[in-house]
């Protein structure tokens, strides 16, 4: 600032920056003055319109009955029905066409794969996880194993009529006795590796053969057709050692201990209507009650595009 | 109190009070007053920067008939929005290359930086739409309304029908000039023929009705009513004028030494006439008398020659009294922005040059030579030798950078990758184990197509030994979008003792199989 002021008489308040630059004392324009008293009669007229003045008991409402949230509400239908208009003929095609033909339509696959993630996500990744990644004693849905066939219809009709695992508990239906189970299950464990015609495994084989085993898992240990049974063959395992309390009478370590506990009690095996204990519980539930059809066939396409679908 | 020039100006403020900042000192720059007050009707004289200012201005024709021109059928200029492309003569830019378009703009915010240093504000002064649309609007104000006195009686008539009917086409016209700035603004964002077939089926959007009516009226506004208001009161690049320019730059200057003190001609044939008396009585015409005779001339002769050489002598005389500036006003009066150059280098100056050619004007019709106001540096008044411009550091830096701006241009112009590729990993599985024990990646591939033909493109995917993938048949890929594909690749587990391992994954085009594309991605496995 300047010592002294070189401009005295025109008004300025004596504040004078960058040698030139000056503050004056001038009245406001008027066009100024009446845009600030139009601010004035606003706010009377926005007191009265709007949600405005504090009470001991909330707020004055305005006579306009606005709030945040109805307009939150308003505008979020209006996306919905956006949505709704935009994407009808998809919505339409996914409700009408047959699976097969939807599966050959890339564009509507994609479609129903971009809108099936949230109903994923609340209905299917409780148990089987996010992107199907799976948990212990549930299904992983990514990979290329199926216990009920991976092609769409049979995905499809997995989650609309739901599945119920069963294998009966040889082991307390006293068709095999413990020694029995325990070179089963060695066999069972050398058919994972591929090593299920060596001649150590060959009494497990034998029994194999002999007991009912044949009958589901087939022949060679793997299912002729898909019914449920695991794929004793590959590399997965339905059941994994998980000590969660359901079973009080053995203590899974191994992969081999889960093998040998799936035997012995099976899954789902039932006494008096009640589960008996240590048995292997895998039910899936019925959704086409509760989704309706048109879901229940996008989430088929998710899940067969998840990462193993046939 | 404070002393006035001859014109009834004040002297530099600076002799007032102390200035304690050495900048302004030593770049010489005075405080003086700026106008404020009423609207400038400058003179408009012919000349040779009047002509270069034209030429200059006539750059802008292109903001008018860019957005006509064709290059293969397309708008050659088209910046579109909704698509996020930028079309430039065939060259299409995507958001991906955006920072182009910021070297772009760093090259032209040093080119002004540079030009400024060397020249001041050749930008203000000839370029700037601001100028430019200013000087238009007041070439027809004169077309309509006359010179500028003239105009300043007219201002002055109480408003009544006959101002209205000479005021109004004026107004007209350059309402029209807004609405063809706004409008060909527009048109470089839409195709501009359409624009025009919308616009007489007054079928444009509302941001489209906006940009024309608001950019319109600000035209409008500004070069027919703020004028040189928002060079003084407005512009920002003005305010920093004083950092960008030192002792080197040459504008245009008036010659302190050789003008002052100016005297008006009234004043001047005074003293011419006084010396002539004085001259007289000292004898002088006596003795110049008897000295032509003595050289054997005839009288009349003799006595012609001795009134041409007193004359001579007491115009030398006056010469030597007076400075060149014979104040006749005019270099302030064809002023633009209403300023008196004659009070030394200015921030209300935007170095226009049309003082010169005013000035240039007068001393040819007074036989002095031309350049009194001229394009000049601090440096030449003070007798100091101007380095040249590619020795001056801050022209040198400014150009560095300019050149790294410009290579990197060029470079990317010539090198635009006609495609992109991204892999996204999917991270919910981050892995899965298949049946047959191997472990499962998933990965989103998304292609950008950056050709102006549609693209096949085809994947697929290098990695260690056993690496096997699936992924769809070829993708298409619409020029300039993005398609995307899943790929699973499937590792065994032999292959992962690190738990990761690089991959890549190529994408390929097939109609044109020279475009191809490689990402490095990882593929992500349990530890063991
Ligand atoms: S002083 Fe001269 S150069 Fe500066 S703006 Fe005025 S006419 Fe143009
Ligand atoms: S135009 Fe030249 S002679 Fe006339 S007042 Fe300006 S500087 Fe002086």
């Amino acid at each position: 600032m300047a010592g002294h002021n070189p401009w005295p008489n025109e008004g300025n308040t004596g504040h004078i920056w960058d040698e030139d630059i000056r503050e004056l004392d001038n009245p406001p324009p008027l066009w100024w003055m009446l845009a600030f008293y139009a601010g004035f009669v606003m706010i009377i007229f926005y007191a009265i319109y709007y949600p405005t003045i504090p009470l001991a008991n909330g707020f004055t409402k305005g006579v306009a009955g606005w709030t945040a949230v109805k307009e939150y509400e308003e505008s979020y239908n209006e996306l919905k029905a956006w949505r709704k208009a935009k994407f009808a003929d998809k919505e339409e095609a996914l409700a009408s066409k047959p699976l097969n033909e939807i599966m050959k339509n890339e564009d509507l696959k994609l479609y129903a794969v971009a809108t099936s993630k949230m109903l994923f996500g609340d209905n299917c990744a409780a148990c089987h996880g996010a992107g199907g990644m799976g948990n212990p004693n549930f299904p992983v849905l990514a990979d290329d194993d199926w216990l009920w066939g991976g092609h769409i219809n049979q995905i499809y009709a997995s989650i609309a009529n739901g599945r119920v695992g069963n294998m009966p508990a040889r082991g307390l239906m006293g068709n095999l006795s413990d020694d029995e189970i325990e070179k089963v299950a060695d066999y069972v464990m050398a058919l994972s590796e591929g090593k299920g015609n060596d001649p150590s495994v060959a009494a497990g084989k034998a029994i194999y053969a002999k007991g009912m085993c044949v009958a589901c898992h087939g022949p060679t240990g793997k299912p002729v057709a898909p019914n449920g049974a695991a794929n004793l063959t590959d590399k997965i395992w339905r059941f994994v050692p998980a000590n969660d309390g359901s079973c009080t009478l053995m203590d899974e370590q191994t992969q081999r201990d889960a093998v040998v506990r799936t035997i012995k009690y099976g899954v789902n095996v039932k006494k008096n209507g009640q589960l008996i204990d240590c048995t292997r519980q895998a039910v899936m539930p019925a959704w086409k009650e509760r989704l309706g059809e048109k879901e229940v066939k996008r989430l088929a396409i998710y899940v067969h595009e998840l990462g193993g679908g046939q | 109190m404070s002393e006035l020039n001859r014109d009834g100006t004040k002297a530099s403020l600076l002799d007032e009070y102390e200035v304690n900042s050495k900048t302004l000192e030593e770049i010489g720059v005075e405080i003086l007053p700026v106008n404020t007050g009423k609207t400038v009707h400058a003179k408009r004289i012919p000349g040779h920067y009047r002509t270069l200012k034209w030429i200059a201005a006539s750059v802008w024709l292109t903001l008018f008939f860019g957005p006509y021109l064709r290059w293969n059928g397309e708008q050659a200029i088209l910046w579109d929005l909704p698509n996020r492309q930028f079309h430039f003569f065939g060259i299409t830019i995507l958001p991906q290359d955006i920072w182009v378009l910021a070297m772009i703009l760093l090259f032209f915010a040093l080119l002004l930086a540079a030009v400024t240093a060397i020249a001041g504000r050749v930008w203000c002064g000839y370029f700037c739409f601001h100028t430019v649309w200013t000087d238009v609007f007041t070439w027809l104000e004169e077309k309509f309304e006359g010179p500028p006195a003239k105009r300043i009686k007219l201002d002055q008539q109480p408003l009544n029908w006959e101002k209205i009917k000479i005021k109004l086409p004026k107004h007209l016209v350059w309402l029209l000039i807004g609405f063809a700035t706004s409008f060909s603004f527009l048109a470089f964002f839409t195709d501009a023929f359409d624009l025009w077939k919308r616009l007489f089926h007054l079928d444009l959007g509302k941001w489209e009705w906006l940009t024309i009516i608001v950019l319109g009226l600000a035209t409008y506004f500004f070069a027919g009513f703020m004028r040189e208001q928002v060079c003084i009161g407005f512009c920002p690049y003005a305010r920093i004028q004083g950092a960008m320019i030192d002792e080197a730059t040459v504008v245009p200057t008036y010659d302190k030494d050789r003008g002052e003190p100016r005297a008006q001609m009234k004043e001047r044939n005074a003293y011419v006439r006084e010396v002539l008396q004085r001259l007289k009585k000292e004898g002088e015409e006596q003795k110049l008398m008897e000295q032509f005779l003595a050289e054997g001339m005839d009288e009349r002769a003799a006595k012609k020659k001795v009134q041409e050489t007193l004359r001579q002598r007491a115009n030398e005389e006056a010469d030597r009294h007076f400075g060149d500036c014979i104040d006749c006003h005019l270099c302030v009066d064809v002023c633009p922005t209403g300023v008196d150059i004659r009070l030394g280098q200015q921030f209300g100056c935007i170095t226009c040059g049309l003082c010169i050619d005013a000035c240039d004007s007068i001393m040819e019709k007074i036989k002095k030579p031309k350049g009194l106001i001229r394009y000049a540096s601090l440096d030449d008044f003070l007798g100091k030798e101007t380095p040249p411009w590619y020795k001056r550091p801050r022209v040198l830096i400014y150009i560095t950078v300019m050149s790294i701006a410009a290579g990197l241009l060029l470079w990317k112009l010539t090198h635009l990758d006609p495609i992109d590729v991204k892999a996204l990993h999917d991270r919910a599985p981050l892995f899965v184990q298949m049946s047959d024990g191997t472990i499962q990646n998933k990965y989103t591939v998304k292609i950008v197509n950056k050709t102006p033909n549609k693209m096949m493109a085809k994947i697929s995917v290098e990695g260690p030994e056993g690496l096997v993938y699936l992924t769809d048949r070829v993708v298409p890929v619409e020029p300039g979008t993005v398609g995307q594909a899943i790929v699973r690749v499937r590792l065994p587990k032999s292959a992962l003792k690190e738990g990761r391992v690089p991959i890549r994954i190529i994408v390929q085009d097939q109609n044109h199989p020279e475009i191809k594309s490689t990402y490095e991605s990882v593929f992500i496995g349990p530890k063991h």
